[in-house]
């Protein structure tokens, strides 16, 4: 007699293959943490120049909870300075989203534009955001402006360029069946060529909240007195170098999770595509 | 008056980069009656989606007349609903959204749109599809959608530029019959582009047969075979004889020139 709990060994294979390709993805790391808190155990280096993993961990904590002020002033002030740092991301990303695309699309869809505008956006485009710091203290002072002045530029261009791109590509035949079925030239950016060019849009933004995030942290060690990159620069100066790595880890983390959380936008936006691209076949 | 009328319609293409003209279409006149379903016939490079696209208002003739009820073609509009090669849907709109594209440019509500689209969808069979986007559909199924985003804007003339020429052979001849018993029900005019003599001989009731280089229209043959036509019956051969006949003709005359 066989009881309806039993799990034939096929299935049970097939459950221990799911466990693995689970572990598979942790694989890695994990021996690299391994071999580092080894490494740094083994007294090679002093202490204060690698931290162990552990105690990278430590100070994370006690930056985020407060619990027993390993990280004297930061204590327990994660979430302040995480705040600032995400906010001035948030502010940089937003108009230089807005400004990109719409510079993008005018450019991308009318010869004037591109004969007049293009030329100075272009020349400006390879001067490194970080040239402009000087001038952006001068401009702004040291606060949020100077920040969200840099993460701006680093996250224009992106989204500029790739709305370029995307409105240059969309289908000639979409257009003529846009003024077969008699659009005006306003619905014909609105309701053809901007929802054409979407997908080569967040390419773009994608990109931008990544260099949102460099930009922010740079400016933060140069022209802010708060945020992630602040610390980062002044726990440096004290020689912690465990909150100069829990500082690092915590900005891969943020700028990891605003690249999921536009990967999600993007996903539900342009759900109509997921079915023909190899991302929606593999996913 | 006929529906369609044209005019000693020339188009030049200027090949810069070469350096030269290229006549394309040489002194075309033609009529088109209301009601008519026309093939223009022709191999490739004979200029029949170039004229095509001259009556949709995609290209401009260089010189000649192109009247559609009697009105000057300057530019694309909706009394001309195309219907192209490839299917050309707005990929991120539903089948029925697609359909509706026409109303919603023009302003109609959500409600009164799908109403009307669900006509259409129903004439082309697509009942069950309505909401579904063209990348989770066939080359067929989309096609049909093209062909009733046409229909809706229930237009004078419905151009199609060889609109079946990337679908399996058996789709192929039911989107044929499905389009002749849309066609007989409707009762619209038809411009219809190939280069197959037999999809000629199914579909039109004239056959244009054009030449190529510089594209001419060599003779357009009348064509009232009953429908549904038998494509083994001796009237079907002897007009297809009469068509090879232009065809092989012309290839020689060609052959010889060269």
């Amino acid at each position: 007699m066989t009881s309806v709990t039993d799990v034939s060994p096929a299935r049970r294979a097939f459950r221990l293959t799911r466990v693995f390709q689970g572990l598979e993805r942790v694989v890695v790391p994990a021996l690299l943490i391994a071999g580092w808190e080894a490494f740094a155990r083994s007294g090679m280096l002093p202490p204060a120049l690698l931290p162990a993993p552990s105690a990278v961990l430590h100070a994370l904590g006690d930056w985020v909870f407060g619990f027993d002020e390993t990280t004297q002033t930061y204590s327990g002030h994660w979430l302040r300075d995480a705040l600032a740092s995400a906010l001035r991301v948030f502010g940089g990303f937003v108009l230089a989203s807005l400004l990109g695309i719409l510079a993008g699309v005018a450019i991308g869809w009318s010869r004037l534009f591109e004969k007049t505008l293009e030329p100075t956006l272009q020349m400006l485009r390879p001067i490194p955001p970080v040239s402009w710091i000087p001038l952006a203290i001068i401009w702004f002072g040291i606060a949020d402006k100077p920040a969200i002045f840099l993460v701006f530029l680093g996250a224009f261009f992106p989204v500029l360029m790739n709305s370029i791109h995307g409105v240059k590509t969309v289908d000639h035949n979409l257009v003529r069946a846009g003024a077969m079925m008699g659009a005006s030239q306003r619905q014909m950016l609105t309701d053809i060529v901007l929802p054409a060019a979407l997908p080569s849009i967040f390419a773009g933004l994608r990109i931008a909240v990544g260099s949102a995030w460099m930009l922010t942290v740079t400016a933060e060690m140069v022209a802010v007195k708060s945020g992630l990159g602040y610390v980062l620069w002044d726990s440096y100066y004290f020689l912690r170098y465990d909150i100069v790595l829990a500082a690092m880890i915590s900005i891969g983390l943020l700028g990891y999770l605003s690249d999921l959380g536009l990967k999600a936008i993007m996903a539900h936006t342009l759900r109509w595509q997921q079915t023909t691209t190899v991302q929606g076949r593999a996913g | 008056m006929a529906a369609i009328e044209l005019r000693n319609i020339v188009k030049v293409f200027s090949d810069k980069r070469r350096g030269r003209d290229l006549l394309t279409l040489d002194n075309i006149n033609l009529d088109i009656e209301a009601n008519d379903f026309v093939c223009l016939l022709g191999p490739s490079g004979c200029g029949k989606s170039t004229l095509l696209n001259i009556i949709a208002g995609f290209e401009q003739a260089t010189s000649g007349r192109t009247l559609v009820d009697g009105k000057q073609v300057e530019r694309p509009g909706s009394d001309r609903g195309v219907v192209f090669q490839q299917p050309t849907l707005m990929p991120w709109l539903t089948a029925i959204d697609n359909i509706a594209f026409h109303l919603k440019l023009k302003g109609v509500g959500k409600a009164e749109r799908y109403d009307r689209a669900m006509e259409f969808i129903d004439l082309v069979g697509l009942r069950g599809f309505e909401h579904h986007h063209p990348s989770e559909m066939s080359g067929g199924m989309n096609q049909r959608v093209g062909i009733a985003r046409a229909l809706l804007m229930n237009p004078s003339v419905i151009l199609m530029d060889e609109p079946f020429a990337a679908l399996d052979a058996q789709t192929k001849l039911e989107m044929q019959e499905e389009l002749v018993a849309i066609w007989q029900k409707r009762r619209c005019t038809i411009v219809f582009v190939t280069h197959s003599v037999d999809e000629a001989l199914v579909l039109g009731n004239k056959i244009v047969v054009m030449t190529k280089r510089p594209g001419r229209i060599r003779e357009a043959v009348n064509f009232d075979l009953p429908r549904p036509r038998d494509i083994t019956s001796p009237e079907f051969n002897d007009a297809k004889r009469h068509i090879l006949a232009l065809i092989r003709e012309e290839s020689t005359r060609l052959a010889q020139a060269s």
